[in-house]
């Protein structure tokens, strides 16, 4: 079934009665050429541009529990390509450029909202930084505008400026981000994916792997054995639990990341603004919440909840740059686990072990990169190269000295 | 998170600074012949366990010494936490 305004109007005159399922509930076969452990976007992402762009069939999609129940419904809902290192730059860019045309690709309304987000300057050293990463996404195609604290006044009044500690000098405007309804991505992906033949299969857990002479011939799942070509992991979050199960240690540890949302107000606040002298973000949803987060709480976690000083944390770096935050109240907060890798850089990589691949250590930039990463990750299972825009992300960059370390914090994964 | 320190008592998790898996006490010997593949084990692949983790912090805002703590990263409960010079010297680190 095609959605339109057409099928709108014809369903509300009918009674709402034509409308199916957006995905069939697969059950699993024997065998497939593709396996992907994973339904969330990445995942969904993964089989979607397998079918359509490499015209590959017989794909099926393992989800332990609900499509959209991961980190895919658990971000803040950012698109941006504002990255530095050339590792980097053109693989987000390309990801924007999907965003760009992604409704139309998927025949889904997933609210893609190009409102612009803005990184504030609190120092002269900051801005120099700034002018240079600005350059370097202009270099790959990206669109970059550097902005004085008159432009910014005049387009977020509320901002406090002049604050004794941080005062804002200005700002690294990029236009084309924004945000985007995070679950729509997830049930878009799914639909057109099952549209064009993939079997997702939900309540389907991965317990392990079969390797025969050095190759991954299927997995073992709580549905039974499922024969695979090639199986690809796209588990971000759990991938060092999954992966143990092929007896492989990552360059990865999982932390908790917490988000918040305030009750509905008006529209306040019309693009994403990030703080530059700590670590905050926020943008305003379409039913009005603002939707801010920080820092990782920087230990080790599997439990989808952090603790008050991250909280208190975010809550000061946002009331440093709008004070007006402090009379919303705080309706929710949330954690999800993200895989922190050793340079704060994903991996999109074949494994030692023939046909199994694995996509993770997105660390807390995963929901931005999911049409990029599922592409990618689709181009290296269908032909066994790394999509051009993708071939940083190796895991022998750790032994080559070949890290994307866009913050040059090292390898400490807390610090990224 | 309360940590229970050997010497101070319950102290609160941001006082200190986390640095990860307890493992890292054991640093490889830099003139071994496979030196260099074990510190890169070393220095970049971790296990990352859901459930309990030997992990070292320290205590930056306190007495600036290194613990090392077993917590469950699933509930975040600490079940013992110890000096990690007193577990260096168990485990034949330093004499």
């Amino acid at each position: 079934m095609r959605y339109s305004g057409f099928k709108v109007i014809k369903e509300a005159l009918t009674g709402h009665r034509g409308w199916g399922p957006a995905w069939r509930d697969a059950a699993p076969r024997g065998s497939y050429d593709y396996v992907i452990i994973g339904g969330g976007g990445h995942g969904l992402a993964t089989a979607y541009y397998l079918a359509k762009e490499f015209g590959q069939a017989r794909i099926a999609v393992l989800e332990k529990g609900w499509i959209g129940g991961g980190n895919v419904g658990r971000n803040t809902t950012i698109i941006r390509s504002n990255y530095l290192l050339d590792g980097n730059e053109p693989f987000y860019e390309f990801s924007l450029k999907l965003w760009e045309g992604l409704e139309q690709d998927l025949n889904y309304n997933a609210m893609v909202s190009q409102r612009g987000i803005l990184n504030l300057i609190h120092s002269d050293a900051q801005r120099d930084a700034f002018v240079r990463r600005g350059n370097a996404m202009m270099l790959n195609g990206a669109d970059a505008d550097l902005l004085t604290a008159e432009q910014i006044v005049a387009r977020y009044p509320f901002l406090n400026v002049n604050d004794a500690r941080f005062p804002i000098k200005g700002g690294l405007a990029q236009h084309r981000g924004g945000t985007v309804r995070h679950d729509a991505v997830a049930w878009g992906y799914a639909r057109a994916a099952d549209q064009r033949g993939v079997d997702i299969i939900q309540n389907c857990e991965v317990t392990g792997f079969r390797i025969e002479e050095g190759r991954c011939t299927g997995v073992e799942t709580s549905r039974g054995f499922i024969g695979a070509r090639k199986v690809g992991a796209c588990v971000a979050g759990s991938s060092s639990r999954l992966m143990a199960k092929a007896d492989m240690r990552l360059p990865i540890e999982s932390h908790v990341l917490q988000a918040f949302v305030s009750e509905g107000l008006k529209p306040v606040l019309p693009g994403v603004i990030t703080f530059g002298a700590g670590h905050f973000y926020c943008s305003q949803s379409d039913k009005g919440g603002l939707v801010f987060g920080g820092d990782i709480d920087g230990y080790n976690s599997y439990a989808q909840r952090g603790n008050l000083p991250v909280v208190e944390d975010v809550c000061e770096g946002g009331m440093a740059i709008f004070p007006m935050l402090g009379r919303a109240r705080l309706l929710r907060m949330w954690g999800g686990i993200m895989d922190m890798s050793m340079d704060g850089s994903p991996i999109i990589d074949r494994t030692h072990i023939d046909g199994l691949y694995f996509n993770g250590g997105w660390c807390y930039g995963g929901f931005k990169a999911t049409p990029a990463s599922g592409f990618a990750y689709a181009h290296l299972l269908a032909t066994d190269r790394p999509h051009p825009t993708a071939t940083a992300y190796r895991f022998d960059r750790f032994a080559k000295g070949r890290m994307i370390d866009e913050k040059g914090m090292g390898n400490q994964p807390n610090l990224h | 998170m309360l940590i229970n320190h050997p010497l101070l008592g319950p102290r609160d998790a941001s006082e200190f600074i986390y640095k990860g898996d307890a493992a890292l006490i054991h640093r490889p010997d830099p003139t071994a012949p496979d030196a260099q593949e074990v510190f890169i084990d070393y220095g970049y692949l971790r296990d990352n366990p859901a459930g309990a983790h030997r992990e070292l912090w320290f205590h930056e805002q306190g007495d600036r010494s290194w613990l090392v703590v077993t917590r469950d990263t699933v509930t975040h409960e600490i079940t013992e936490v110890e000096l990690a010079r007193d577990v260096a010297r168990r485990e034949g680190r330093s004499k």
